[in-house]
């Protein structure tokens, strides 16, 4: 009994200590390499060959992994259930798009060196103060994290403090990205309103279109995804992180000992929001469009759903779930676009309902098992009865 | 003469023969002047229309209007009155002009117009005019006297003069003075302007309204005489009280439409509020509740065309019950699983959402469906020339309340709504007390879907009926519940209400996109002052 007890402990200790961080960098970085390598040594038509477009595709993947961990870090650590990440997501969008955007110049169709194409449709003379620096990395790069985070701040500040908590902020979270998107969708916003921004050309002087930059933004994605995974590890697992960690179990009692939780959570939710806003700024550049679309309630509602798979209150876990629901996604799209849908809600409800914990709250349970079973064969039952 | 005609007519077009025997038996006063027609010179035709307007005959109008319109000609062969109206390939459709039946497509050169010029045609215009004011039908009186007051002319106003005093009903009566003193303002000397401004003053026709903005921006110019300055007065003093009046009405008709957006929102919602408000639970397909009771309705036209006028009847328990059923099966198969775990509920509801969603995507394709509104629910109530109320929305401010007043009684005085109460206050006391609380769940959740499919028969009436309708709504609802308190119904009627005014109010100033943004902002910096919304519950209740 005993030694099945220290075993079961060093099994989970293997998932929940250090040990995850460098498993998942590890893996992450070995699969940028050999996805790099395919692209670049094997020639087309080889079984090894990646292509152009599957690296896009895993850069695409990437993204959203990022963007799942920012979910992850409010709703598994700290118990904001955010339907409205997306926002976030958008906006960092928007700020490289705007960059980008610039960067066309006069190759665009009307030719005009300083607006974008549908600022000449409308009629516009000049930049709208907005836009003012956009064509500088600098800015782009700011806004890429202030845009989100202050929207981020003042939201959850506001809400915090007043104690809005569950159901209420998720639905008041997707009330705002909805309210984002009606503004969006207008002319007059100065975003491109329906159309959003796109037609770019390229990025930092290299062009869009090479496959050396999709390649170079794809290895882009995966080293911010790795820094960010390290940060949020970081966080969780420092004593900040545990006074999270508290407050999703027991706000009030935090309260009482003396903590400010409305604080922790305005700054979590600023960091998740930020985060959020560099994987927006890292898909614009590999899908070339942003449009207020991606303001819509049910994309924020699937990010929602890559975390319940892949397991909350497991950071490697959001990642898992976001490249796999993504991938099974592109995959129905293609094969059967209607039974997506179905897949989708279905998925919704099977994970609620019987995978509470998602996947990586399945993994300590098979890994048990397979030691259990390739330690003692003969100890099955007990391992049963346990 | 007119006998032969006739047989000439039986044989060449025997199929028609049948036709223009009974007919010709009824307009037998009309047939001789009409046979005049195509060999009448145009000097002479004056006296022959105004001796045809003077026969009693339902057939009279219809050929003086063809003649006004310029499409009365007569076949040369046979000289038969047709009405040529041009078809393809330089074809002429020719349909008879007494009958009204099809005759034959034929080239131009077979026929020839009957003569008109202008001083014809505006004599015809108020023979025409003539005999739609001397029908007996109120109804036509009233449309003829308005299509004159849009633009008066002497001829017409001598008509009115001559009739004005035999007219019975006084609101034909009335819009033949306004008639007359419009056409006295536009053509009349200046104190017989005057005279005819004080008529005018209290009358909201547009007519009027623009002659004297007309009026006034002639006066503009130059230097004016006393009189012309007196008249400008005049002038500026109506048209200010018209503008007064007009945008009272506007108030009232912002009202109006605020009240029927609001009515809308509070039958979206007040599903919510019970499932949500008095429950606690999280339904993200409710929306879709709605949704599916929009299709019950277009099912039900479908399957039953030839009632369409009694379908909504038959739609609103329809709806009730197929939505409410779904909602049931959702409670047992789903949330009542997820007890006490609402973010869950929240997720594994919406993931039902998009299920239905599908489903309805599959089965009626992705299109919008058209659901046919029925007879009575169109037209409007036509208070004064400004101002209409429209049927359908006046329906369904009276219906949403009759909903609303049936919810509450049901819960505040069955034994249903006892039960409810009991289990959303404390759960394990009521069961202590052999309430089953399994079964209330049931059935409160089916009634709060049910009255969102009745939502959704009503909503099949003002949009458009596809798979995303429900989404269209879910959000604002759920701000409504929350806005108006959660639990309390009474919140829900004034949070719904309210918010449509103001959406109303705000949309001519800003937009409808910019005031839906705005009510949004406005409701999420509300809630976060008071974060239980309107009206909070107080007491054990409340946590």
């Amino acid at each position: 009994m005993t030694t099945q007890v220290s075993e079961s402990n060093k099994t989970n200790s293997l998932f929940s200590s250090k040990n995850p961080l460098h498993l998942t960098i590890g893996i992450l970085l070995i699969t940028t390499v050999l996805v790099t390598l395919g692209n670049l040594l094997f020639p087309e038509g080889s079984a090894l060959h990646v292509s152009d477009y599957t690296v896009s595709l895993l850069g695409k993947y990437l993204c959203y992994a990022l963007l799942a961990l920012a979910v992850d870090l409010v709703w598994g650590y700290c118990g904001i259930l955010s339907l409205g990440h997306g926002a976030f997501f958008t906006l960092g969008g928007y700020a490289m798009g705007m960059y980008l955007m610039r960067q066309i110049g006069d190759r665009g169709v009307y030719g005009n060196p300083d607006l974008p194409d549908f600022m000449v449709f409308l009629n516009w003379t000049e930049l709208p103060w907005f836009w003012a620096g956009s064509d500088s990395v600098l800015w782009m790069v700011c806004m890429v994290f202030l845009g989100p985070g202050l929207l981020a701040f003042i939201f959850g500040s506001l809400a915090f403090r007043s104690r809005v908590s569950g159901v209420y902020l998720s639905i008041m979270t997707q009330a705002m990205t909805y309210a984002l998107m009606l503004a969006f969708f207008r002319n007059e916003m100065g975003f491109g309103g329906n159309n959003g921004l796109t037609d770019f050309k390229e990025i930092f002087g290299f062009s869009l279109q090479s496959p050396s930059t999709k390649l170079s933004l794809f290895i882009a994605t995966a080293i911010a995804l790795a820094i960010a995974y390290g940060i949020c590890h970081f966080i969780v697992n420092s004593k900040m992180g545990r006074v999270v960690t508290a407050i999703r179990d027991a706000e009030s009692r935090v309260r009482f000992v003396g903590y400010k939780p409305e604080h922790y959570k305005v700054w979590i939710f600023v960091v998740s929001a930020m985060l959020a806003g560099l994987a927006g700024a890292l898909y614009v550049p590999q899908v070339g469009i942003i449009n207020p679309g991606e303001f819509s309630p049910l994309n924020s509602i699937e990010m929602v759903i890559w975390v319940a798979v892949g397991g909350r209150n497991s950071l490697y876990g959001a990642i898992i779930g976001a490249v796999l629901v993504s991938y099974a996604k592109t995959r129905f799209t293609a094969i059967m676009p209607e039974a997506w849908l179905f897949a989708l809600g279905g998925l919704f409800v099977l994970v609620t309902l019987l995978l509470p914990k998602g996947i990586a709250g399945l993994l300590p349970t098979i890994k048990q098992r397979l030691i259990t079973k390739k330690d003692a064969p003969d100890t099955q039952q007990k391992g049963a009865k346990l | 003469m007119g006998r032969i005609f006739s047989l000439l007519f039986l044989l060449i077009l025997s199929s028609q023969g049948h036709a223009l025997q009974t007919d010709s038996s009824s307009s037998t006063a009309l047939t001789p002047l009409l046979e005049q027609l195509p060999s009448t010179k145009l000097r002479a035709m004056g006296p022959l229309i105004e001796k045809i307007a003077q026969v009693k005959d339902v057939k009279t109008r219809h050929i003086l209007q063809l003649m006004l319109d310029g499409e009365l000609y007569y076949i040369k062969a046979n000289k038969q009155l047709v009405q040529a109206v041009k078809a393809e390939n330089r074809q002429y459709q020719l349909t008879d002009a007494l009958t009204t039946e099809p005759v034959s497509v034929v080239k131009k050169s077979k026929i020839s117009k009957v003569k008109t010029n202008n001083r014809l045609r505006s004599s015809l215009r108020s023979l025409i005019a003539k005999i739609d004011l001397t029908d007996d039908d109120k109804e036509v009186r009233l449309q003829a006297v308005k299509q004159l007051l849009d633009s008066p002319t002497k001829a017409s106003t001598a008509t009115i003069s001559e009739l004005i005093d035999k007219e019975p009903d006084q609101e034909v009566q009335e819009l033949m003075q306004a008639t007359m003193a419009l056409q006295q303002l536009r053509d009349g000397e200046i104190s017989e302007q005057i005279t005819a401004l004080n008529t005018l003053s209290g009358s909201l026709q547009p007519a009027v309204k623009n002659t004297i903005v007309n009026l006034l921006s002639n006066l503009q110019e130059g230097d004016l005489t006393e009189q012309q300055a007196s008249l400008k007065l005049a002038l500026q003093q109506t048209l200010d009280s018209i503008e007064s009046q007009a945008s009272f009405y506007g108030f009232i008709e912002n009202i109006f439409f605020g009240l029927s957006l609001g009515s809308v929102l509070l039958l979206a919602a007040i599903g919510l509020a019970i499932t949500f408000g008095v429950m606690g639970v999280i339904n993200m397909a409710h929306g879709e509740m709605i949704m599916l009771g929009a299709y019950t309705t277009y099912v039900i036209q479908i399957a039953f065309p030839s009632i369409i006028e009694y379908s909504l009847l038959i739609a609103v328990p329809a709806a009730f019950l197929v939505s409410g059923l779904v909602g049931i099966l959702i409670e047992r198969g789903v949330i009542r699983f997820l007890k006490g775990r609402p973010l869950e509920t929240l997720l594994a509801t919406f993931g039902i959402s998009l299920i239905l969603q599908q489903l309805v995507r599959t089965v009626f394709s992705p299109l919008n469906r058209q659901v046919i509104s029925p007879e009575w629910m169109s037209g409007s109530w036509q208070i004064n020339p400004i101002f209409s109320l429209t049927f359908n929305r006046l329906y369904i401010i009276l219906f949403s309340i009759m909903v609303f007043v049936s919810l509450l009684l049901i819960l505040k005085k069955s034994s249903l709504g006892l039960h409810v109460r009991a289990v959303s206050q404390n759960r394990d006391m009521a069961r202590a007390l052999s309430i089953k609380s399994d079964w209330v769940d049931a059935i409160t959740f089916g009634l709060g879907s049910g009255i969102a499919g009745i939502a959704g028969v009503v909503l099949s009436q003002l949009t458009n009926v596809g798979p995303n309708l429900g989404q269209a709504y879910i959000i604002d609802s759920f701000l409504v519940v929350v806005f108006g308190g959660v639990g309390n119904l009474w919140g829900t009627l004034v949070a719904a209400m309210s918010l449509g005014l103001t959406n109303k109010f705000l949309e001519p100033v800003t937009g409808s996109v910019l005031a839906n943004i705005i009510v949004l902002v406005g409701l999420v910096l509300f809630i976060q002052k008071r974060p239980k919304g309107l009206f909070p519950q107080k007491g054990r209740a409340a946590d």
